[in-house]
């Protein structure tokens, strides 16, 4: 698999970490709602297709880096990086 | 006389005769030649015996897809069974052996399997094996007794015992286009790409590059092809751009255009060079791939069609060609298609006589005709080989055949013959394609699978594509190598091809149904009848054909069977083929070593990482130890100590006056901006925006599950900076953590996070006078209690080093971490050595650190084992219930809190002997010493403070337990013995001496 990462261009898998699934919503820290904690913890769905995910270039610039991967082709749709600031020129500077 | 060498013809060297040994008897080959084709020259055709009948077998191809002449070869000492003696290159002193026969190839004890047929049939495993074992055998030692003997019987050679010597090496690689495969039309794609600048890497199995050129006896371009070939070969030789592989096969396809070859650099020399790997793995990442893996011929199936003088004919063809070997004297041929005709003519011309050219089809191409007239006989169109005689081959018996019916008709007649080539037609090498992605297509003119659609960058060539001519070969080649430099106008002119205008399409024909047992997997020893038993007992679908009868899954993964075995259910099941399925080929298409796999072991990338006093702790003879990358001193023994005494004396030095220990490999994280420690707050169980600057906090991380995850201590160093410092083995987790939140759940923070593990050396300074040595040392501050407070922390220098000291301890006792800029670490060290040499200062490693530690309860990731929650480990202190942070949700869960969770507890050993980390705890021991486990050693040691052996421990209950005796059970180390279960603060449970 090749991700490429928008700071350090086209790179293989070896380089990322995944970090998880970038759908899920972390709660409020205060929030007692033990639904939403195990959902966020513990519950994942399975998709067969388009996925979000979380990859940091680990070996490389360290960002993370929102994914949408194929499940089924491992085909990357999509990359950003997970800090929206980043995701404009401004942001970078 | 059998098969023998040719009086003239092939590209072997006939003025390098080299010796070889097989079976013990040393024969002569010449250079170029394989061990199959040398052992043919020789005469030798029986070359092993069958996996589960122990039936004589003979050489069948002359590549890769050999299913029978598998032998063991014995090199440096070592043993590697089951290699192909169609892909060995000989070499002076090559020794090799048969396999799977006893006591010798010509008489093989268990060959008496054959009478007992069905025992062996599909499903036997199972039905044996796996089903009730019944009546008074059950269970008895007669009936393992027999399992153990039937499945020593059925079987591949056998490995060695030995560590193999041999080194493996592994390599990445880039291109633009990866072409796979050099025969025509390998040779023609990588020429266009070369020649339109690409960067280009040629990956080819065989030693010579041009594949069927150097057997098809055409004329390419006005040379013969081979010549054509060489001349190709060595216009790519001489380019910059271009890489060539050879001995190389590319055996997996993966995401990303990703390769996987494996290089056979030295297999075919008697020793490798110096420095040079035995096998070299290649992960190759192409913009593009040339597919031109060509096609593999298909055998028949007919009664007696695993007869030692039995083989492929386009082998046999190869053998006259390319070794001038002949593989018999009195040659029959059998087939369903034109290709075969070709091999007859160049086994006539390399002196063999043609007996017979018996075809199923009624009628013929006129190409085909011409070459049986070259080759000196008339075909007998429209029969068929119902049987062959002769353990080894004598005669093969003929019958009229209707290839539309696959109805025999009149009296099987004999004709004499040594050796039977076979063509049952070519089925395209889409293996690669197939693993790329997507189901191959069923073609019924080519009677053979197709490659699929395309879903990752490759463009088929040549005979993979199913255009079996070396036109096609040469012109889709050339398209190829376009189509992957994305040019329009090709730079490459098409050359002439003389050949023979064969059919490409064989009739649809894969099995004489006669008696006797007839082989679709020779390796595997699977015939139709158990293809047709298969069927009837309800596994049709390919899968499951595939594990019922195990066609097609042995190392040959089924070159030569699979098409045949999927006809044959096709007709089981009156069905087409299409309908049948084909199974998906994986990696690898064939063989590889594990060594090749596993070459990293040999050659890792991996740095050593070595703190700025390395050399110093070695210049004290310090025995150093590997934590994670770091290298650490163990202990720094006196001569005649062990290794108990050598830390026993270090702790006690640290108690009674002061010792020092190298701390630098503790993670260090710079918490930088405005929210830092706000973002500390969320982070650690427990408050930092409240800690002064000037000041260090004990701090701990639980995940978001609620289980503990790293602790360490961090210190404000201004209103906006922290220093984390983390445990060694945590560092890299702890790091990522950090910046995941700040990326992923907090972007909105103002906080950076830097590892400045590497720029700062660090230096514990521990026991009763330690403070007096840094007033030996330190100047610019004060270190007195006032001016440095415990968990303070001031900055001063050491001999002219600026350092940064925090008052904290680890060992219980008055102790400092001194930490200095890394180039200034071995500077400084040296400066506190002399400072507390009036007090017998006294250098520990990490044995002694983890006797005090475990004296006084602290613990490490051998506690913080990512099963323990802070409550377990009673450092419930440390939660705060002011806010909420990492881990809070969850911590308190119903499991979480349960009475019967494993917490920390101290041991004591009993019996004066020592207690092993990872040794059970029981509450009652049989007389065997176990019991059910109540928990287990975390870390023990001889502690010289209490002068007894201790451990701490995870005991379900914990505290309760406390004053009570269990057992300690390690039947691993044979270790029994009672303890006494305490508080884990087993020394100054106060905290009296850090205050000094
Ligand atoms: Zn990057």
């Amino acid at each position: 698999m090749l991700i490429p990462c928008p700071h350090c261009g086209p790179r293989d898998l070896a380089e990322f970490s995944y970090q998880g699934d970038a759908t899920r919503v972390r709660p409020d820290p205060a929030s007692t709602d033990m639904k939403a904690w195990y959902d966020y913890v513990y519950n994942r769905p399975n998709p067969s297709g388009p996925h979000r995910e979380y990859w940091q270039h680990s070996g490389g610039c360290r960002a993370h880096l929102v994914v949408v991967r194929d499940t089924l082709s491992h085909e990357i749709i999509s990359v950003a990086f997970a800090h929206a600031g980043l995701n404009t020129a401004e942001g970078r500077q | 006389m059998s098969a023998r060498r040719a009086t003239g013809g092939g590209l072997i060297d006939r003025s390098q005769p080299i010796r070889f040994t097989f079976d013990g008897k040393t024969y002569t080959g010449y250079a170029g030649d394989t061990l199959a084709s040398a052992l043919l020259a020789n005469g030798v055709t029986l070359v092993g015996r069958s996996f589960k009948y122990h039936r004589p077998r003979g050489i069948f191809t002359a590549g890769i897809d050999e299913p029978n002449a598998l032998v063991t070869v014995l090199k440096d000492g070592v043993r590697e069974p089951n290699i192909p003696a169609t892909g060995i290159e000989i070499y002076d002193g090559l020794t090799a052996e048969s396999q799977n026969r006893f006591p010798s190839l010509e008489f093989d004890l268990a060959a008496v399997n054959q009478l007992a047929g069905p025992l062996f049939s599909a499903g036997f495993y199972y039905k044996t094996f796996m089903g009730p074992v019944i009546g008074p055998l059950k269970g008895t030692r007669f009936w393992m007794f027999c399992e153990h003997f039937i499945r020593r019987a059925a079987g591949l050679g056998r490995a060695g015992y030995e560590k193999d010597p041999v080194r493996y090496e592994k390599m990445n690689a880039f291109c633009d286009v990866l072409v796979v495969g050099a025969g025509p039309a390998g040779l023609m794609a990588a020429t266009e790409a070369a020649k339109a600048g690409k960067r280009v890497i040629l990956a080819e199995q065989d030693p010579r590059l041009g594949g069927s050129a150097n057997w098809s006896g055409e004329e390419i371009g006005g040379k013969k092809a081979t010549e054509w070939a060489e001349v190709k070969a060595a216009e790519l030789t001489a380019l910059d751009n271009v890489q060539i592989l050879t001995r190389t096969t590319v055996w997996g396809y993966y995401d990303g255009n990703n390769l996987a070859a494996i290089e056979r650099v030295t297999d075919h020399l008697p020793a490798a060079p110096i420095g040079v790997p035995r096998h070299r793995h290649w992960s190759i990442r192409a913009g593009t791939v040339v597919l031109a893996t060509g096609a593999l011929e298909r055998p028949l199936v007919f009664p007696g069609n695993d007869r030692p003088g039995v083989m492929l004919a386009g082998a046999a063809e190869r053998y006259a060609r390319e070794f001038g070997v002949l593989p018999g004297e009195k040659i029959a041929v059998f087939t369903n298609n034109d290709s075969a005709y070709r091999a007859a003519a160049a086994l006539k011309e390399a002196g063999a006589a043609i007996v017979a050219i018996i075809d199923v089809r009624p009628e013929i191409s006129p190409a085909a005709r011409a070459l049986a007239e070259q080759a000196g006989i008339a075909p007998l169109t429209g029969h068929a080989v119902t049987d062959t005689v002769g353990k080894r081959l004598t005669k093969v018996m003929v019958q009229h055949f209707d290839a539309a019916t696959g109805r025999l008709s009149g009296d099987p007649r004999p004709i004499e013959a040594d050796c039977l080539v076979v063509s049952g037609g070519w089925s395209p090498a889409i293996h690669l394609a197939s693993q790329a992605g997507g189901a191959p297509v069923w073609d019924g003119k080519l009677q053979a699978f197709l490659p699929p659609e395309p879903n990752q960058k490759w463009v088929g060539a040549g005979a993979f594509t199913g255009a079996l001519t070396t036109a096609e070969a040469l012109s889709t080649g050339r398209d190829a190598g376009l189509k992957a430099t994305g040019k329009k106008a090709s730079r490459v002119k098409l050359p002439e091809v003389a050949a023979p205008a064969l059919d490409p399409f064989p009739a649809a024909v894969f099995e004489i149904k006669a008696k006797g047992k007839a082989f679709v997997d020779l390796q595997h020893d699977v015939t139709a009848d158990d293809v047709r038993l298969a069927h009837r007992e309800g596994f049709v679908s390919v899968e499951h054909l595939k594990r019922y009868t195990t066609l097609g899954m042995a190392t040959d993964q089924g070159k030569t069977s699979n098409v045949p075995g999927l006809a044959i259910m096709a007709d089981a099941r009156g069905l087409p083929i299409e309908k049948v399925g084909t199974t998906r080929f994986r990696p690898p298409f064939s063989p590889i070593s594990i060594g090749s796999l596993a070459a990293e072991r040999h050659w890792r990338f991996k740095p050593d990482r070595l703190t700025p006093m390395h050399d110093w702790h070695v210049k004290r003879r310090a025995r150093m130890m590997e934590a994670g990358l770091w290298h650490r001193p163990m202990i720094y023994g006196e001569p005649g100590e062990t290794v108990e005494q050598a830390y026993a004396r270090e702790a006690a030095a640290v108690r009674r006056s002061v010792g020092i220990c190298d701390v630098s490999t503790l993670g260090k994280i710079a918490v930088k901006g405005p929210d830092a420690a706000g973002f500390l707050d969320h982070v650690y169980t427990n408050v930092f925006s409240t800690l002064p600057v000037g000041k260090a906090r004990y701090g701990l991380m639980l995940r978001e599950d609620g289980i503990a995850f790293d602790d360490g201590t961090t210190w404000r160093l201004g209103e906006h900076e922290f220093l984390m410092t983390t445990t060694t083995a945590n560092a890299g987790k702890v790091m990522q953590h950090l910046e995941y939140y700040l990326d992923v759940v907090w972007p909105q923070l103002k906080v950076h996070v830097t590892s400045v593990t590497d720029q700062w050396a660090g230096a514990a300074v521990a026991g009763p006078n330690a403070r007096k040595v840094l007033q030996a040392c330190v100047t610019g501050t004060a270190v007195d209690n006032e001016t440095l407070p415990h968990m303070g922390i001031v900055h001063g220098e050491i001999a002219g080093a600026p350092v940064m000291i925090c008052r904290l301890s680890f060992s219980g006792e008055l102790a400092y971490e001194v930490y200095c800029g890394a180039g200034h670490g071995r500077h400084v060290w040296e400066a506190l050595m002399a400072a507390g040499e009036p007090f017998g200062i006294t250098p520990y490693g990490l044995e002694a650190l983890g006797a005090l530690r475990i004296e006084k309860g602290h613990v490490t990731g051998a506690e913080i084992d990512g099963r323990t929650t802070a409550r377990d480990l009673y450092l419930d202190w440390m939660l705060s219930k002011k806010k909420p942070f990492i881990g809070s949700a969850l911590m308190d869960r119903e499991g979480q809190i349960d009475w019967s969770r494993l917490r920390l507890v101290g041991v004591i050993s009993l019996d004066g002997r020592p207690l092993g980390g990872g040794a059970h705890i029981v509450e009652k021991a049989d007389g065997n010493g176990l019991g059910t486990s109540i928990g287990h050693v975390t870390a023990s040691c001889y502690s010289p403070a209490l002068q007894k052996y201790i451990g701490l421990a995870l005991v379900r209950g914990g505290k309760a337990r406390h004053g009570t005796r269990a057992f300690l059970s390690d039947p691993l180390r044979k270790r029994f013995g009672q303890v006494e279960i305490v508080s884990h603060h087993f020394f100054d449970p106060e905290g009296k001496r850090l205050h000094g």
